[in-house]
């Protein structure tokens, strides 16, 4: 062995140190320190985040604001569509915390979704997307946060190519005028499972379900890290600062052991087109490629991400797999359906679970909730509803968490 | 293996072979796209791409050959890589931990945009069956919505679709989130205002156009939709 070759015991030593990177080191420029020149030359305005915020360290050393309270709610269509409790959850959390708050009905998606499944659209297209769901956050005064990985990873690559190329913001400013809208970019683009990491202690201090004897696989969402990765958050105390710290960090303040699996970094199968119509793709390498992985190396009570796709694919692809006799059966949440059951949500007014595929009911009781007490009520809220006794549910409904301590 | 002795073989006779030039017009048209030099930067061949590629491991998929064609502006392999593979992509951008900084799922998302604006045959056999995604998220600016999880789409997510299915106008009136409650047709309730926003959007960046190679007949049905809707508010 030559001398230059760095023996593989110190490698493995150095892989076992935290990292602490060193932000003045950072490979790239810091886009905000760009949008600012911009916004001085008058170019566009930027939203900056509203006190109180809380500050985290991103992958390259960096700080990141993380808005608190005053909140716009850039919904997902996948998970207002298909996995409403995902949604829910996360206003519940919003709510059970005082937090001011929009709703917003002038909102669409980003649309990336469709653009990385069939790209029937273009750079510019999608610019505007996103500027107009920013303006319309802006008109407001309260601060985006956006609920879908995919939305958080295209809006910060879109944003990149905005502020790195005159011809596209020219482009984009005169259908902005068109419309009467400011451009506008937020100085901090920001995902809800980033509010969700900074409210975890907060969120544990109210916790009222034991999860001490839970074990969980988590999934770290692609377009939450992969895409413009310096934006994602990392700390050397989770996996010692080498993968993402959001989801896992919740996870373990809530007492939750967090097992890990060899295919971590793998996508969950869900391709965006072939999710819709090719999801021979999908099964396979969802099943395949992390739920038998996670379900042979960890079994699992649960997997948990932090992205619509992701949860949609490893819990739907579950049911084919099965029929083969494949080795599958593990519930998928989102983080914020576990912060909101640790805190006393209802399973089925708040998160929803009727809308997932894969059995929950072995979690449910593994964490001693007696799913068929408040499957009853929820039984009764839709009678109800069918009688016409009610127009559907309401925050009232739902807001009070089923335990206390 | 490089990229001058790879030779899959894997799509004789599945597509209509081209002249160079016409071959070289649709790579220049990629090359011009100007996120194109953020995309692309050479091709160290370490594989990294590869590893991480979830369609490399169930497709015949390479991340690097499609930098390695593009680096060398090998417009053969340029265009066997648009009629056979880029459909393949997940758009995970797993691949984007290549040490030189490409972003190859970032090229296919340029080769799809191209392949789909001049209306090529494998462009529209692989969204077939996915005109009722694109007439949704043009006239609603939703990708997916409630109505549209039917049994016959999804009969491998189970007995849950089904059940699903009868109880949807219930189990929607079932959510406390307001802009959720009783919507079926869209994931959220929309302004109608927004809306109009998001067709001018799409006409005036010619967005539409895009969609007239996809689909002829669907195009003609979103535009008459979408002008009516705008003259009325006019």
């Amino acid at each position: 062995m030559s001398e230059q070759v760095i023996p593989l015991t110190e490698l493995r030593e150095r892989k076992a140190q935290p990292v602490r990177p060193n932000p003045e080191e950072a490979p790239r420029p810091d886009l905000r320190e760009e949008l600012f020149e911009l916004e001085a030359r008058g170019e566009l305005i930027v939203h900056r985040v509203p006190e109180p915020f809380a500050e985290v360290t991103t992958k390259y050393g960096r700080t990141k604001k993380v808005p608190i309270d005053r909140l716009w709610h850039h919904k997902s269509c996948g998970q207002c569509g298909h996995i409403p409790g995902y949604t829910t959850s996360i206003l519940w959390l919003n709510r059970q915390f005082g937090i001011d708050y929009v709703d917003p009905t002038d909102q669409t998606s980003c649309t990336g979704w469709n653009y990385y499944a069939s790209a029937t659209s273009n750079a510019v297209a999608q610019i505007l997307v996103m500027c107009r769901n920013f303006a319309a956050a802006y008109e407001t005064g309260y601060y985006p946060l956006i609920h879908c990985g995919t939305s958080y990873g295209h809006y910060k690559e879109l944003r990149e190519q905005l502020v790195h190329h005159k011809e596209l913001r020219d482009q984009v400013r005169r259908v902005l005028d068109k419309l009467g809208k400011p451009l506008v970019v937020p100085e901090e683009i920001v995902h809800y499972s980033e509010w969700v990491h900074v409210m975890r202690h907060r969120i544990a201090e109210r916790q009222v379900i034991d999860m001490h004897d839970i074990t969980a696989c988590v999934h770290p969402a692609c377009h939450y890290y992969k895409i413009v990765a310096e934006d994602a958050i990392y700390d050397p105390d989770i996996y010692g600062g080498q993968r993402t710290a959001t989801v896992t960090a919740l996870l373990q303040a809530l007492g939750i052991t967090v097992a890990d699996y060899s295919t971590w970094f793998d996508c969950c199968g869900f391709g965006f087109r072939h999710i819709l119509v090719q999801r021979d793709f999908t099964r396979s390498f969802a099943v395949l490629r992390k739920i038998e992985v996670m379900k042979d190396e960890a079994n699992p009570d649960m997997t948990v991400t932090h992205d619509t796709g992701c949860v949609t694919t490893l819990d739907k692809s579950q049911f084919a797999a099965k029929a083969h006799q494949r080795r599958v059966g593990v519930p998928v949440l989102a983080d914020s359906q576990v912060a909101a059951l640790a805190m006393g949500a209802h399973p089925f007014r708040v998160l929803q679970l009727h809308w997932h595929s894969t059995d929950w009911r072995p979690l449910l009781e593994k964490l001693g909730i007696d799913w068929q007490r408040y499957w009853a009520e929820f039984e009764e809220d839709l009678a109800a509803i069918e009688r016409g006794e009610k127009p559907g549910l309401t925050w009232e409904d739902a807001e009070q968490p089923i335990l206390t301590r | 293996m490089s990229v001058a002795t790879w030779s899959p073989t894997k799509a004789s006779g599945r597509y209509r072979d081209v002249p160079e030039d016409t071959k070289r017009q649709l790579f220049e048209e990629v090359k011009s796209d100007p996120r194109y030099p953020d995309f692309l930067y050479g091709c160290y061949e370490c594989g990294i791409c590869v590893s991480a590629c979830p369609s490399a491991r169930f497709y015949d998929f390479s991340p690097r050959v499609i930098a390695q064609a593009l680096a060398r502006e090998d417009v053969d392999r340029f265009y066997e890589i648009l009629m056979e593979d880029i459909w393949n992509c997940a758009q995970c951008f797993s691949c984007v931990r290549c040490p030189r900084g490409n972003n190859p799922g970032g090229l296919v998302t340029l080769m799809r945009e191209v392949a789909v604006r001049h209306g090529l045959e494998q462009a529209q056999q692989a969204l077939q069956g996915y005109s009722r995604v694109i007439y949704k998220i043009m006239l609603k600016g939703n990708q997916v919505s409630p109505d549209m999880l039917q049994p016959d789409f999804f009969p491998d997510w189970g007995p849950w679709v089904r059940e699903f299915s009868r109880n949807m106008s219930t189990w929607r009136k079932a959510i406390p989130v307001d802009t959720l409650r009783n919507v079926t047709d869209a994931a959220w309730r929309t302004d109608d205002k927004t809306l109009r926003e998001l067709y001018t959007i799409w006409f005036e960046t010619g967005n539409m156009e895009v969609i007239r190679e996809v689909d002829e007949g669907l195009y003609e049905l979103l535009v008459e939709i979408m002008e009516e809707e705008l003259e009325a508010a006019s």
